[in-house]
C-alpha cells in the first residue's frame, strides 16, 4: 500500500519535473537556512568555547580607572611593581600575578617592519595567560631585573618579520632601540575579542618601562586563581587590597577595575547562542513559508488534475487512496526538499565557516529535526488539498473542463 | 479465458449480470426536481454486447452513471452478480468498479505526459499486482489492443484512435466483467471508429467481456448484438440486432 502509494507519488513529480522543482525550492531554502544559522552558530561558539579554554584557569584582570576601555581618564592612578607583588604576598589563593604594560610599537627586522603589540611583564606573565614558549627560553633573572634588551615574540610577528628563517639570536629594532630574540611563543590564535594573540612581543617589565614607556607604572594586573578556589572570592579580596593600597575611604568609589575574564566569556558564549537561536528562528519562518508554497501548489494541482482524480476514482482507487497519494506526493516533495536542503546547507556550512574562521560544527541533530519538520510541514501543508482531492465526485471531476 | 462454450454455462448457473428493477433517479428537489430515469426494469447477461442510444437528456448517461456505480438510485434496486448495489456502502462500490468494471470514456482520460504502458498499469497498482506481473499484463493488453512497440509513447505523441485504444486497454487490463464505454468513437473520425468498434467486438466475442456502450450513433450501435433505446427516462426500446452473431 505506501510502496504503492510512493510510486504514484513519484511518478507524479517526474511527470511535472520544473512543477516540482518550483514547489520545494522554499522548503529547501528554508532546511538550508535553519542548518546553516545552527551550524555557524554552533561553531561561533564552539569557538568561544575553546577560547576560554586557552585562557588560562581564572583569570583576573586588574585596571586602574572604573572599567577597562581604551580612554582612561588621566585622573586614574596607574599601578605599580609593588602592587604586583602585593597581590602574591597578601591573597592565598592567587597562583601567579603578572603585570601588563603595553602599546603598539613597530618592529624592524632588515627591510622587513610591522606594527605590534610591544609587552612589558616578566615570566609570570606565561603561566597567568597559559602560553607556553615553543623554542628558545624564557627571561633569566638578569634580564628582568637589569632591563636588558631582549625578547620574546609571537608566531605572527616571526612571520612577518622573518619569513622563514629562525628569529632565535637574530635582533630587532623596537622603536628606537634593538633587542635580542631569546624565545618564540606557541600559537593561540585569535583572542575572545578577535585579536590576534600571536602579534605580540613582549620583553622584560624593565625594559619596557625605561627604554618605551619611560616612567615606572604598570598597565594592568593578570591575575590566576589557584585551582579549585573561588574566583568571587579573590575578586572581593583584591578589590579590599586595592582599595586600601590606594587608600580609598569607604565613601569612595573603586578607581580600579577587576575583571572576570571567564564571565565575559561566558556572557560572549551566550550572546553567540541568543544571536544563533534567533536567526534560526527567522529561518524556521521561512519554513512555514515554504510549507505555505507547498499548499498552494498542491491546491493548483488538484484542480488541475480534477479529470485525473475522477479517472483514478472511476477505475476503483478508494477515496483514502487518493488521499493518501496527494498527501505522499506532497510529503515525498517536501521530505526531498529537506534533504537538497541539508546537502545545500553542509555546502554552505563548510563553505561559510572557512571564511569566517570558526570552526565546522557538524550538528546531526538539527539535520534530523530540519528532515522531520519538512515532511512535517509536508503533512500538515499537504493535508487540506489531498482531503479536497479526495471527496471529489467522480461524475463531476471527469465531467470538470 | 471464457469460450462461447463456457459462457453458455455460466449463464444458467450464475446470476444474472446486471438487473435493474425499477430504477429510477431524480436530480434536485420540489420544483426545481429533474426525472433523468423514470424506473426502469432491466436484465443484462454475461458476454452481452449492449449499446445504449437516445438523444441528449433522454437519461442514458445516467444509467450508465449507475451502471458504472458511479451513480446511486433515488428508488429502485441495481443487482450486479447477485449483489443489492444499493446496500454497498462508498468504499465498496469502489471495490466493486476495482474489481469488476472497466471504464472507456469519450475524451480518453489518459494521465498526461505517462507512458502508454504506465497508464494501463494504472488499474493494476490499484489492484496491488506485483511489478513484474503489472508490467506484462499492461503490454499484452496493448498488445491486444494492436499497440505492440508504442507502449514507451505518451499521450500526446498518439493520435486520438491510438490514444482510445490505450484507454480501451486500460479498462481490459484487469479483466473486468463488464466494460462501460461512454461514446468511445465520439471525438474519432468515421474510420478510426470502425477500427475501435471492430476492436471492442473482438473483445466481445473473443475474450468475453460483457460491453454496455452509450452512442447516438446508429453505425456504431449496429456493431452491438443489442439495442437498447432511451426516450425521457424510460426505455423506448430494446431489440436484439440482426447482425449479431
Amino acid at each position: 500500500m505506501v510502496w504503492n502509494t510512493i510510486l504514484l507519488a513519484v511518478r507524479e513529480m517526474r511527470r511535472n519535473v520544473m512543477r516540482s522543482v518550483l514547489t520545494i525550492l522554499g522548503i529547501v531554502i528554508g532546511v538550508a537556512a535553519v542548518i546553516t544559522m545552527v551550524t555557524i552558530g554552533g561553531g561561533a561558539t564552539a569557538q568561544v568555547g575553546q577560547q576560554i579554554a586557552s585562557m588560562g584557569s581564572n583569570l583576573l584582570m586588574v585596571s586602574p580607572g572604573k572599567r577597562l576601555g581604551p580612554g582612561l581618564s588621566a585622573g586614574n592612578i596607574p599601578f605599580k611593581q609593588a602592587d604586583v607583588e602585593a597581590v602574591v604576598k597578601n591573597i592565598s589563593s592567587v597562583a601567579a600575578a603578572a603585570p601588563v604594560s603595553s602599546q603598539s610599537v613597530k618592529v624592524i627586522f632588515g627591510n622587513q617592519n610591522w606594527s605590534s603589540l610591544v609587552t612589558g611583564s616578566d615570566n609570570q606573565y606565561f603561566r597567568v595567560t597559559n602560553r607556553f614558549i615553543k623554542s628558545g627560553r624564557q627571561f633569566t633573572e638578569s634580564e628582568l631585573r637589569g632591563g636588558i634588551a631582549v625578547c620574546i615574540i609571537g608566531e605572527t610577528v616571526r612571520k612577518q618579520l622573518f619569513g622563514g628563517q629562525d628569529p632565535l639570536g637574530e635582533r630587532i629594532r623596537l622603536q628606537n632601540f634593538s633587542c635580542e630574540v631569546v624565545g618564540l611563543l606557541e600559537e593561540k590564535g585569535q583572542s575572545t575579542m578577535g585579536m590576534d594573540q600571536d602579534d605580540i612581543v613582549v620583553v622584560p617589565l624593565s625594559a619596557y618601562q625605561r627604554r618605551i614607556s619611560g616612567n615606572q607604572d604598570v598597565g594592568l594586573i593578570q591575575v590566576s586563581v589557584r585551582q579549585g578556589a573561588s574566583t568571587e572570592k579573590v575578586q572581593r579580596d583584591l578589590e579590599l587590597l586595592m582599595r586600601e593600597r590606594r587608600h580609598l575611604s569607604p565613601s569612595d568609589e573603586n578607581n580600579f577595575h577587576v575583571m572576570d575574564m571567564k564571565e565575559i566569556a561566558k556572557m560572549l558564549t551566550g550572546t553567540t547562542q541568543l544571536l544563533t537561536a534567533l536567526l534560526s528562528a527567522v529561518a524556521a519562518v521561512s519554513l512555514l513559508v515554504g510549507g505555505i508554497g507547498i499548499m498552494n501548489i498542491m491546491l493548483v494541482s488538484v484542480t488541475e488534475r480534477t479529470r485525473e482524480i475522477g479517472v483514478r476514482l472511476a477505475i476503483g482507487a478508494l477515496e483514502n487512496e487518493v488521499l493518501m497519494q496527494f498527501l505522499v506526493e506532497a510529503v515525498v516533495l517536501s521530505s526531498f526538499g529537506g534533504l537538497i536542503g541539508i546537502a545545500l546547507a553542509l555546502t554552505a556550512s563548510v563553505w561559510l565557516t572557512e571564511m569566517l574562521r570558526v570552526p565546522f560544527v557538524f550538528n546531526a541533530g538539527i539535520v534530523i529535526i530540519a528532515f522531520l519538520f519538512s515532511a512535517a510541514v509536508g503533512v500538515i501543508f499537504g493535508y487540506f488539498p489531498a482531503v479536497k482531492a479526495a471527496r471529489l465526485d467522480p461524475i463531476e471531476a471527469l465531467r470538470h473542463e | 479465458m471464457k469460450t462461447g462454450d463456457s459462457y453458455q454455462v455460466e449463464l444458467q448457473t450464475e446470476h444474472l449480470l446486471i438487473n435493474f428493477a425499477g430504477v429510477a433517479k431524480v436530480y434536485g428537489q420540489g420544483q426545481a426536481a429533474m426525472e433523468a430515469l423514470r424506473g426502469i426494469d432491466l436484465s443484462i447477461h454475461e458476454g452481452e454486447f449492449v449499446a445504449v442510444m437516445g438523444p441528449s437528456g433522454s437519461g442514458k448517461s445516467t444509467c450508465l452513471n449507475i451502471l458504472g456505480c458511479l451513480d446511486m438510485p433515488t428508488s429502485g434496486t441495481y443487482t450486479f452478480r447477485g449483489i443489492d448495489v444499493g446496500q454497498l456502502t462508498r468504499k465498496q462500490r469502489a471495490l466493486l468498479r476495482r474489481h469488476y468494471l472497466g471504464f472507456v470514456f469519450q475524451g480518453y482520460n489518459l494521465l498526461n505526459r505517462t507512458s502508454a504502458l504506465e497508464n494501463v498499469e494504472l488499474p493494476l497498482i490499484y489492484r496491488r499486482t506485483t511489478a513484474g506481473a503489472r508490467r506484462e499484463r499492461a503490454l499484452h493488453a496493448l498488445e491486444m489492443v494492436g499497440l505492440r512497440g508504442w507502449e514507451s509513447h505518451t499521450p500526446g505523441e498518439l493520435s486520438g484512435g491510438q490514444q482510445q485504444r490505450v484507454a480501451i486497454a486500460r479498462a481490459i487490463v484487469t479483466e473486468p466483467a463488464v466494460l462501460l464505454a461512454d461514446e468511445p468513437t465520439g471525438n474519432l473520425d468515421t474510420a478510426r471508429s470502425r477500427e475501435i468498434m471492430d476492436l471492442l467486438s473482438a473483445l466481445n466475442r473473443d475474450q468475453g467481456i460483457s460491453i454496455i456502450m452509450v452512442t447516438h450513433e446508429s453505425d456504431m450501435a449496429a456493431y452491438a448484438k443489442r439495442v437498447i433505446r432511451f426516450l425521457d427516462g424510460l426505455v423506448e426500446s430494446d431489440e436484439q440486432n440482426g447482425r449479431a452473431t
